[in-house]
């Protein structure tokens, strides 16, 4: 089966800090390929490199075999690729339901129209309502955004990203910052959502990541150093040394 | 789950409030200024007419300001210009001849529409502080170039031999006329902002400027919504410019001065930006000082400077904030 996302060689660096050295890695439609690694290692980089946000030095990016290196972040999301964010990325001073109206709108028809009210739209509206209670916050739909809890954000960022109506859902770190409950239910909701999306998961919280991922890779330095599935991942002698040996210390 | 999810659900947002009174409000607004020139001639102050006209005038420029700046996040600091364009429309055609107020205000539109998307285009390649001051520099541009033109006026200006007629008629030769026709461009443009701002397009542009970064991320490049904006705000500004020149059948270079987009900014800042009202609150406030204070000083610009800070001091939200919070609600 061709991956849904491939990616060839890529490269990035600031300045004399290669951060993303030659990162090679295949993701299979309706998987879930977790990226983990150190602080620093270049994780969030990556994402902004395979979302469009920044450009990369070299290298090859494909989405469903074509070739989305040159697209900006607003023709790879139109390809079915969207991100969320590592820290929260909201319209805070919008209700929780016109955050997520938004991204239905950006697939819907054109926005230069310019007379009828769009808040009352029951087609934006109803797809916003279903990606809001499929993440559980249907009952906070008329907040606003700023005034939810920080784990309420969180799935927030997640209903944004499901209603873009995306099929690759790159997410950077969804429980960061989380309590142990809200990282439940947020385990809970990614699990949920495998069913339906192939997902790029960058996590710090070993537990969740073991218990979701199908394949993941380990960054460390901005260079892949073992990938595979989680339990030969685990194994990995390079991987224990370099990464979850501190851990395991 | 918490007691929250039971609870009556306020809707706050940057969108427009619909309060069920805003719209009798409204109206009884208009109302109240369609009054003004028979109130005027009851206490014998005619001369009340031509500054409500003025006020009305500014009011239409400010509200396309605040569509930029407000709304759009562009902090423009080049919008007299447009202002400008539209009377130097008026001037240059009366001089050749062509006086028809409906000509007029198109070449108006269109010359605005372009000068909006050229400079735009190029403006907005900025961010921040050099987006101000390349709008600043193209207004001085539009300023220098109108000053260059000997044929009409120069920097002194020109006078327009009388307003410009409606289909041939002399309709807006009046004081009284002419401030009816203001108050119609204004009403026209005010219901349209609104409409705008909350329809598709306007949610868009209020989202890039809540948080541009997540609006690329789910799909919406900032470019095209602000150009447009730019452009449209532009063009109705161009409007203002139509009637300023009949208001005051005069046209100078001076109603492009960087002064003039400084004073439709304080305008716009003053009522409190990104609410439509407050455009409009805004310049009744600084024209009625303006002409008020230049009564009794040349230096008025000193009150206004200290209204301004005690404003900013007990008044974030600008006139509209304030007034919203005396009524026990929240700035819009
Ligand atoms: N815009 C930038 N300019 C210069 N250096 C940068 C920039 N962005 C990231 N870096 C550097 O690149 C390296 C990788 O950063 P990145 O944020 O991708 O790491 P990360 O793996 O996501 O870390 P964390 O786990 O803390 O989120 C870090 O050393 C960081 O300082
Ligand atoms: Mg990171």
């Amino acid at each position: 089966m061709t991956p849904l996302l491939s990616v060839r060689h890529l490269r990035k660096s600031y300045g004399a800090l290669a951060v993303t050295d030659d990162v090679s890695l295949d993701v299979a439609p309706g998987e879930l390929h977790a990226i983990i690694g150190p602080n620093g290692a270049g994780k969030t980089t990556l994402i902004h490199q395979l979302s469009g946000a920044a450009r990369s030095d070299g290298g090859e990016i494909r989405l469903a075999g074509e070739n989305i290196t040159r697209l900006g972040m607003v023709a790879r999301v139109r390809r079915g690729l969207a991100r969320s964010f590592q820290i929260t990325s909201l319209l805070d001073g919008f209700s929780v339901l016109d955050n997520v109206a938004l991204a239905v709108q950006a697939r819907s028809g054109s926005s230069f129209r310019f007379l009828r009210p769009v808040a009352g739209d029951r087609r934006l509206n109803g797809e916003a309502m279903a990606a809001l209670d499929r993440v559980g916050l249907a009952d906070r739909a008329g907040r606003r955004a700023g005034s939810l809890s920080h784990g309420e954000k969180r799935q927030l960022e997640l209903a944004v990203a499901l209603a873009t109506g995306a099929r690759l859902l790159l997410l950077d770190e969804p429980l960061a910052g989380t309590g142990p409950e809200e990282s439940a239910r947020l385990v809970g909701l990614l699990r949920d959502l495998k069913a339906t999306h192939t997902l790029v998961l960058i996590e710090h919280d070993m537990a969740a990541v073991f218990a979701l991922a199908d394949r993941m890779s380990v960054l460390v330095y901005g260079r892949v150093i073992a990938s595979g599935p989680p339990d030969a991942v685990r194994a990995d002698p390079a991987v224990r040394a370099a990464y979850l040996g501190e851990e395991a210390a | 789950m918490s007691a929250g999810a039971s609870l009556p659900v306020a809707r706050i947002e940057a969108a427009p409030p619909r309060r069920p009174g805003a719209r009798i409000a409204l109206l009884l607004a208009l109302v109240a200024l369609a009054l003004v020139p028979v109130l005027a001639s009851g206490i014998g102050a005619p001369f009340l007419i031509v500054t409500a006209t003025r006020i009305l005038i500014f009011a239409i420029a400010a509200l396309s300001l605040d569509l930029v700046l407000g709304y759009g996040a562009m902090v423009s600091f080049g919008h007299a210009a447009y202002v400008g364009l539209g009377a130097y429309a008026v001037a240059i055609l009366s001089a050749h001849g062509i006086h028809d107020l409906l000509v007029q205000s198109a070449a108006a539109l269109v010359v605005c529409a372009l000068f909006a998307l050229v400079t735009g285009a190029i403006s907005l390649r900025t961010r921040g502080v050099y987006f101000i001051m390349i709008t600043l520099a193209f207004g001085q541009m539009a300023f220098f170039f109108m000053v260059s033109l000997s044929a009409y006026g120069g920097d002194d200006g020109v006078s327009l031999d009388h307003r410009s007629r409606v289909l041939g008629a002399r309709l807006i030769e009046g004081d009284v006329a002419l401030f009816y026709l203001a108050l119609g461009v204004l009403a026209v443009v005010f219901v349209a902002l609104r409409l705008l701002v909350a329809s598709r397009f306007g949610r868009v542009l209020r989202g890039i400027r809540e948080n541009a970064v997540r609006m690329e991320a789910i799909g919406f490049p900032a470019f095209p919504y602000q150009l447009t904006a730019y452009v449209v705000a532009g063009a109705i500004a161009g409007l203002a410019g139509v009637l300023l020149a009949n208001q005051a059948e005069f046209v100078s270079p001076a109603y492009m001065s960087w002064q003039r987009s400084g004073e439709l900014i304080v305008m716009v800042v003053l009522g409190g930006m990104g609410t439509l009202v407050g455009a409009v609150a805004g310049a009744a406030a600084l024209i009625a000082v303006e002409e008020g204070l230049a009564h009794f000083s040349e230096h008025w610009r000193l009150g206004l400077g200290l209204m301004l800070v005690l404003l900013v001091l007990l008044a974030r939200g600008g006139i509209a904030g304030l007034t919203a919070r005396l009524r026990g609600g929240r700035a819009a």
